[in-house]
């Protein structure tokens, strides 16, 4: 069920009834308690909807109204029983304790700053000790009164100041820390404008500072910035071309006829979309086309001397008669993504409703046909939400362009074991290094195909993990012709007597049909024996998306001892003794020392 | 909008809001009466009303109101200004 574009009135209204619909698709349990400085309830109301129709299944943990530094610092014994995955620190401007009086010094404004950002420091701390979990924090909303006018924000007796100078050491905080996100209130308080924002009629009866539509507003960005810790944000933007990438039918009007570029109006706004779209691309979404037009027709659109984006630019490129739900089903098997991994613009209607009817997993936003309104849209549905920004992020889209080439060469081979010889692959296999560990939890939260397992860990359990002795780990770094793909399998396993126990094994599928696996498990099969391990015994659990990797343990030479009569779960094992290498194709090239 | 029409409207937001389907609303009906109407689905109901009829309950408006019948007076008053 669609929730997204629900008015804040009916979602509270029907809430109840609206809450057991959704539980019925519901399946992966969040344990989140919010720490408030104002009441949360209707925060939270919003905020499980939201996570119900994204398939979370959210357990709430609330602080007693105005308690969160007092639950987190002084009597934390319930919230660490609640044993959280996530906590969240839903503070406001009101609950600053140390605001400067207007005639204060530079130096008591100082003074202050550093202890209110002290306060704060306290609390994440203590969260750390005890939940050792993800702390999703606000930042603070300019405030509503500024007593000293447009001095406010100079001088050092201005809240308004006092609260850019705390954002800031926030966003610090949250730059040398993992385990801290800072989330931005102050944007979705501007977006908003502080008149539909605050409402202290609300403040002064229940103690609830904001609006019904902001508190909806703060659970959409809160849902998205979740979503996107546990790797569910969108990774492929989907575009028509003629009224969306370019005024006019490039079929009709040529090249030379279509609206792209500064010299009217119209133009300008197509470009500016056009630069919205390469600005995605660059931070690593995936850019693909769907179009109704002339295949020939289309790619010319972007060879107008004005356009932004270019061919290359697009991992995937349908331009055909075809219907569109179908060619997106394409889209997504070329990519190898699932469907719930695209978002849709089109500026014609009766396609976006075809696609939101057939294909009910993909994101299409009522983006309406006025494209200077596109980004905005865009930007409200935080559909490409992330937490971090590795390099990996940043080097993806090459990647995929580079997999395309690596189809292209597939066909010409006479055997797959000449292509994949072809492809120079070598490999660095190591256990679990410091400076990955950032990649390593953020594969594992968004790995959903290629996982045996789909267990997900936090990034304080996986450095946990990595300095743990009982612990076998290893990641994979796969380079080939065509360059780095960067760090694309993760296993993690326990060892527990003579029996080594693969409790996740992932892979990016970029790299699938690689000999990947077998590289690893050679590796694996080498740390056992100097482990002393005689056995190793391997997991799958079904979900939704991981299929493919059902009979894994099998393809590897596995012994199935036990399947589940309705295949949900199986477990294999594997002797070590006797154990041939497998992998042929791969290069190992450097290899950390084994750590025991 | 007279007391009548305003009592149907009143009727499905508060059985929504309290998930009560058979809920019969009665002018007499109040807080201690119905059976869920505690202080945080007040919230909602009060956010659900003033979006239904366009209006704004000024601060400390509602405190004084003894029951629905109360309130549909007051909602009255407010709509038709």
């Amino acid at each position: 069920m669609k929730i997204q574009n629900l008015p804040v009135e009916h979602l509270l209204q029907k809430r109840k009834a609206l809450r057991r619909e959704l539980l019925e698709n519901a399946h992966s349990p969040i344990k989140i308690a919010v720490l408030g400085g104002v009441t949360t309830h209707e925060v939270v109301d919003l905020l499980e909807l939201l996570l119900l129709a994204d398939g979370f299944l959210p357990a709430f943990y609330q602080s007693d109204y105005n308690r969160y530094y007092e639950e987190a610092v002084l009597e934390p014994e319930q919230l660490r029983a609640f044993q959280p995955d996530i906590v969240y620190v839903h503070t406001h401007w009101k609950n600053l304790h140390h605001l400067p009086p207007v005639d204060a010094t530079e130096g008591e404004f100082q003074e202050r700053t550093s202890d209110e950002l002290e306060r704060y420091q306290t609390i994440w701390n203590s969260i750390q000790e005890f939940a050792g979990c993800q702390i999703i924090r606000n930042n603070f909303e300019n405030p509503p009164v500024r007593i000293l006018g447009s001095q406010d924000s100079v001088s050092h007796g201005g809240t308004t100041r006092f609260i850019h100078e705390l954002n800031r050491e926030f966003a610090r905080a949250a730059r040398g820390s993992r385990s801290l996100l800072v989330h931005d209130l102050n944007a979705l308080a501007a977006a908003m404008g502080h008149a539909q924002w605050f409402d202290w009629g609300r403040w002064y009866s229940y103690k609830m500072l904001t609006t019904p539509e902001a508190n909806l507003a703060i659970a959409k960005s809160l849902a998205a910035m979740i979503g996107a810790i546990f790797g569910k944000t969108k990774k492929c933007l989907i575009l028509d071309l003629d009224n969306t990438l370019w005024g006019g039918v490039i079929g009709e009007d040529g090249v030379n006829g279509i609206e792209i570029g500064k010299e009217t109006a119209v133009a300008e706004a197509y470009t500016a979309f056009q630069e919205y779209c390469l600005a995605l691309r660059r931070r690593g979404v995936l850019l693909a086309v769907c179009s109704k037009n002339d295949p020939d027709a289309a790619k010319s659109g972007f060879s107008h001397p004005a356009s932004i984006l270019a061919l290359e630019d697009f991992a995937a490129f349908k331009a055909n008669w075809e219907s569109k739900d179908r060619n997106i089903r394409e889209i997504a098997e070329e990519l190898n993504l699932g469907l719930d991994s695209f978002v849709f613009v089109d500026d014609n209607p009766a396609e976006r409703a075809i696609v939101s009817a057939q294909l009910p997993e993909v994101t299409v936003p009522d983006v309406g046909s006025e494209v200077a309104l596109y980004p905005a849209i865009l930007e409200a549905g935080h559909f490409f939400e992330v937490v971090s920004l590795s390099k990996e992020d940043l080097q993806r889209t090459e990647s995929y362009a580079a997999n395309a080439t690596r189809s292209t060469l597939k066909a010409k081979f006479a055997s797959y074991d000449e292509y994949l010889d072809s492809l120079r692959m070598t490999a660095d296999i190591s256990p679990f290094q410091p400076i990955y560990l950032e990649r390593i939890t953020q594969l594992i939260n968004k790995s959903n195909q290629f996982n045996l397992t789909t267990l997900r860990y936090t990034f304080t359990e996986i450095e946990r993990i990595a300095s743990d002795p009982n612990y076998t780990t290893c990641t994979a770094r796969l380079s080939d012709v065509f360059g780095d793909n960067g760090l694309i399998s993760v296993v993690i396993g326990h060892r527990e007597g003579a029996d080594l126990h693969i409790d996740l094994w992932l892979m990016s599928c970029r790299v699938l049909k690689r000999d990947v696996e077998l590289a690893m498990l050679d590796y694996l099969v080498e740390c056992a024996g100097n482990d002393r391990i005689e056995r190793i015994v391997g997991y799958f659990s079904r979900t939704a998306k991981n299929a493919m990797v059902e009979d894994h343990y099998g393809k590897l030479g596995f012994t199935l001892q036990h399947r589940a009569d309705d295949g949900s779960s199986s477990f294999w094992t594997l002797p070590v003794a006797g154990y041939l290498q497998r992998n042929k194709h791969i290069l190992i090239e450097s290899r950390a020392e084994v750590v025991k | 909008m007279n007391a009548a029409a305003i009592m149907a409207e009143l009727q499905p937001i508060f059985s929504d809001v309290l998930d009560l389907p058979g809920l019969q609303l009665t002018p007499q009906s109040n807080a201690t009466n119905v059976e869920g109407w505690d202080s945080l689905a007040h919230v909602n109901l009060v956010v659900a009303i003033e979006k239904r009829f366009g209006i704004k309950f000024a601060l400390g408006e509602l405190r004084d109101l003894k029951n629905v019948g109360e309130m549909v007076d007051l909602i009255q008053k407010k709509t038709e200004r």
